[in-house]
């Protein structure tokens, strides 16, 4: 399989490699290996952590941090973020339609089944009216460059929670404080005004007649394995990090508790699954979240970002027909591709599946953080027999995707220097308009030949610069 | 400000001059080693540690009959299960901080998180044990740059001033045990007290834990005499970590933090004040320092409940 080299062509480096690649020949070892210590001591004094779920203790760990970015050019980015807007843009008319007037349905474009008996869809949704007629006000979707031609597909759209958002500036942070004379060098475009948009994006959502919206970051709390984040974000955008206990519903207002007493909340960017948010109407064993938001949210007293219900489009059992969406509302033909995806719920496609699992990336419609899949090239044959079991009695659960030959990116390993699969997760922010950063989180699988890049599996991560 | 910020920005102070405060103790105690000394003073040395914090049943749980000062230094520096250590003390400043850090200054969180980081560093290089006296001057050292960094670069809010209010509230109660340790000993109008009183090492010590021996010297131009060195930790306002002081500190912070549920608090407290300001100290050395500290020692306790009570509980539904 032929693997597109972000950096090099045929032993050639690509023109905006070139300046930075000669930089790096110049370095001797020895300032590498220091600079690389640095970087580990800075991210550990700064506690730029994550928990690993599920790992009771407590125990935190660094994401491993590369110090050779990924670097996309100006043209190739402005194709991309054109497409990511696009989509986004669909997906959000996409779940108004399907809280509203089933359009799509009805046109035979998505089956209803698909729709209507999906666990992510939330009947609770139907007919609220949201602000801006916008859901999904902040997606991370997931890119990745294939094939010997490197060309853009999107893998998939986060339009729930998304996270990672941080480290795409912690990097960038980084990377200025290691290597200040590559930013003089190089036009590398910031990315360091993201929280000034999303807090923007969030305000501009507040309930009706609220003009100077109190916003909220909404965390599970310390323990989750992106408090960092969470944190993180509530600092740069100046407003106040809440747990689910600092806040009450009263007379459908939400308020928090605190030290002057009940003070009103508009707008909550929570960071907690919809399953969470609200014992009363979903998991009641939940202690996360709030009691009476769901009632309170739905009578248009507090927004929440992003919506609820939101998972209804970024299923995988929904990706497939992301470019009927696009033509569908906008009219238009998708500039990005999708991966082309076999839905084992129909028996055809089950058929080809199963005959050919060695070849193909098997998920779990529901599954995220790489977890629950089958990646056929790079698993055993007793692993695949094992899946093979699982698929068969439930296929509904699964889809099925080519393998893709992910591009590389050259990373520093323990040998020396060598290429990487990588992917890429730009930020779309929606609001009363959509804006993004140029640039996103990249991840890469640091393992050789692996092409799994979710920092709960080994993954790392790189800076990334879009240059003109 | 969140109540349960609030909450977390308090404790994490109260826990830093806890920490402070154990290695000052430790470190004069150690001190103590290099004057010739009886075995009993050295056992009631060691003991008196324990019994200021309060710990004394615990320890003996840990390290049944043991006198060991080795022990003893284990236990109060590097045993997480002593709530009371300074390992532990560490920890849960850095967890209250972690909880907020989003409100603390990077500075501050980096210092705070740095200085748990590299105390866990210097524990496992064995420094307890081969130089036990850098390591309580580091402490003491990274306590001072945490509360001056936030002094340098935190806003003047709220979230600032429960950190001052932590910052003071443990400290009046600290100095008290420090001071009291010796009288708890013994018993009042005993020979031993008498004894006690007389001892320029021992009062010496106290003053030095504290950072006073040189302030004694500037304020008093004299020999060190136990009423002096009584007055100057209780009633000296000047002086930064008397009972006075520290009660001004928190007296100030609590108007600073005026809400219409503080009333109770601010009074309490302006009491406790007014009660050490008006105190005349040859009526506390009559009546037994033990006997005073005790009940301020109870009063700073519900100075801190109600505390508590007016900013920190989260309010019902």
């Amino acid at each position: 399989m032929q693997i597109y080299d972000e950096m090099r062509h045929d032993e050639t480096v690509r023109t905006h490699y070139a300046r930075f690649s000669r930089w790096l020949t110049a370095q001797p070892p020895e300032t590498i290996a220091r600079k690389r210590a640095e970087a580990d001591l800075l991210f550990r004094r700064v506690g730029i952590t994550f928990a690993v779920n599920g790992d009771l203790s407590g125990t935190e760990r660094l994401i491993p941090f590369d110090m050779i970015p990924r670097i996309i050019p100006g043209d190739e980015w402005r194709t991309l973020e054109a497409g990511l807007r696009q989509r986004v843009q669909a997906l959000n008319l996409f779940i108004h339609d399907i809280y509203h007037d089933h359009d799509i349905v009805r046109a035979g474009r998505v089956p209803a089944e698909q729709v209507y008996t999906n666990a992510q869809y939330r009947p609770e949704m139907q007919g609220v009216d949201v602000p801006l007629d916008v859901y999904a006000h902040i997606a991370g979707v997931d890119v990745v460059r294939a094939g010997a031609a490197g060309e853009f597909y999107v893998l998939e759209d986060n339009l729930r929670v998304p996270s990672g958002v941080s480290y795409m500036l912690e990097n960038r942070k980084m990377m200025m404080r290691l290597f200040p004379e590559l930013f003089v060098q190089n036009r590398i475009a910031p990315v360091a005004h993201y929280p000034d948009l999303l807090l923007e994006t969030l305000r501009s959502i507040a309930p009706e007649g609220v003009d100077d919206p109190v916003v909220v970051v909404l965390t599970p709390g310390m323990y989750n394995s992106a408090y960092f984040e969470h944190s993180f974000l509530a600092q740069q955008m100046g407003v106040e990090l809440v747990e689910g206990k600092d806040l009450f519903v009263d007379e459908n207002y939400v308020f928090m508790r605190t030290t002057q007493g009940p003070r009103r909340v508009d707008v909550i960017y929570r960071r907690l699954d919809d399953d969470f948010l609200d014992p009363l109407a979903f998991r009641a064993d939940s202690a996360l979240g709030i009691p009476g938001l769901l009632t309170s949210y739905r009578a248009g007293r507090v927004a929440l970002a992003n919506a609820m219900g939101t998972g209804i489009a970024d299923d995988k059992s929904i990706y497939p027909f992301v470019p009927d969406m696009i033509e569908f509302y906008l009219g238009e033909k998708p500039i990005l591709n999708n991966v082309p995806t076999y839905q084992c719920r129909k028996p055809a496609d089950l058929e080809y599946t199963l005959a050919h699992l060695p070849e193909l990336v098997v998920k779990e419609v529901h599954g995220a953080g790489g977890y629950g899949m089958l990646v056929g090239p790079a698993s055993t044959q007793a692993e695949i027999e094992a899946f093979r079991a699982r698929l068969i009695a439930r296929p509904n659960g699964y889809i099925a995707q080519p393998t893709l030959a992910l591009s590389a990116c050259p990373t520093f390993v323990e040998s020396g220097i060598a290429p990487r699969h990588i992917d890429l997760r730009p930020f779309v922010l929606s609001g009363r308009e959509v804006n993004m950063c140029a640039g996103g989180l990249t991840r890469v699988a640091l393992k050789e030949g692996s092409l799994v890049v979710n920092s709960s599996q080994g993954g790392g991560t790189k800076d990334t610069w879009m240059v003109d | 400000m969140l109540s349960r910020t609030a909450d977390h920005l308090f404790w994490m102070a109260r826990y830093m001059e806890r920490a402070e405060n154990t290695a000052r103790m430790l470190d004069i105690n150690l001190e103590g080693m290099l004057l010739p000394q009886t075995p009993e003073q050295e056992a009631r040395a060691q003991r008196s540690v324990l019994r200021i914090s309060e710990l004394e049943a615990m320890f003996e749980e840990r390290h049944p009959n043991s006198d060991s000062r080795d022990d003893m230094l284990h236990f109060m520096v590097a045993d997480q299960r002593n709530p009371s250590s300074i390992i532990a003390c560490l920890h849960a400043t850095r967890e209250n901080a972690r909880a907020v850090r989003g409100t603390l200054t990077t500075e501050g969180w980096e210092t705070i998180n740095y200085t748990w980081l590299e105390y866990n560093e210097r524990i496992a290089s064995g420094e307890l044990q081969h130089s036990p006296d850098t390591l309580f001057e580091w402490v003491k050292y990274r306590s001072n740059l945490c509360r001056g960094v936030m002094v340098g670069t935190a806003l003047r809010d709220d979230a600032y001033y429960f950190m001052q209010l932590g910052t003071y509230l443990e400290r009046a109660d600290n100095t008290a045990r420090i001071l009291d340790v010796r009288f708890a000993d013994a018993e009042p109008n005993s020979r031993e007290a008498a004894r006690q009183l007389e001892d320029f090492y021992y009062w010496t010590s106290i003053l030095s834990s504290v950072s006073a021996l040189e302030i004694y010297r500037k304020v008093y131009r004299d020999v060190v005499t136990p009423s002096r060195v009584v007055e100057l930790l209780i009633l000296n306002e000047q002086m930064p970590r008397s009972l006075l002081a520290s009660l001004d500190g928190v007296c100030e912070t609590l108007v600073k933090l005026r809400t219409p549920n503080s009333n109770d608090c601010e009074r309490f407290g302006g009491k406790l004040r007014a009660d050490v300001l008006y105190a005349d100290i040859r009526q506390i050395l009559e009546t037994g320092v033990h006997a005073y500290l005790t009940q301020f020692l109870k009063r700073v306790d519900e100075l801190g409940m109600r505390v508590m009570r007016s900013f920190l509980m989260l309010p019902l539904a």
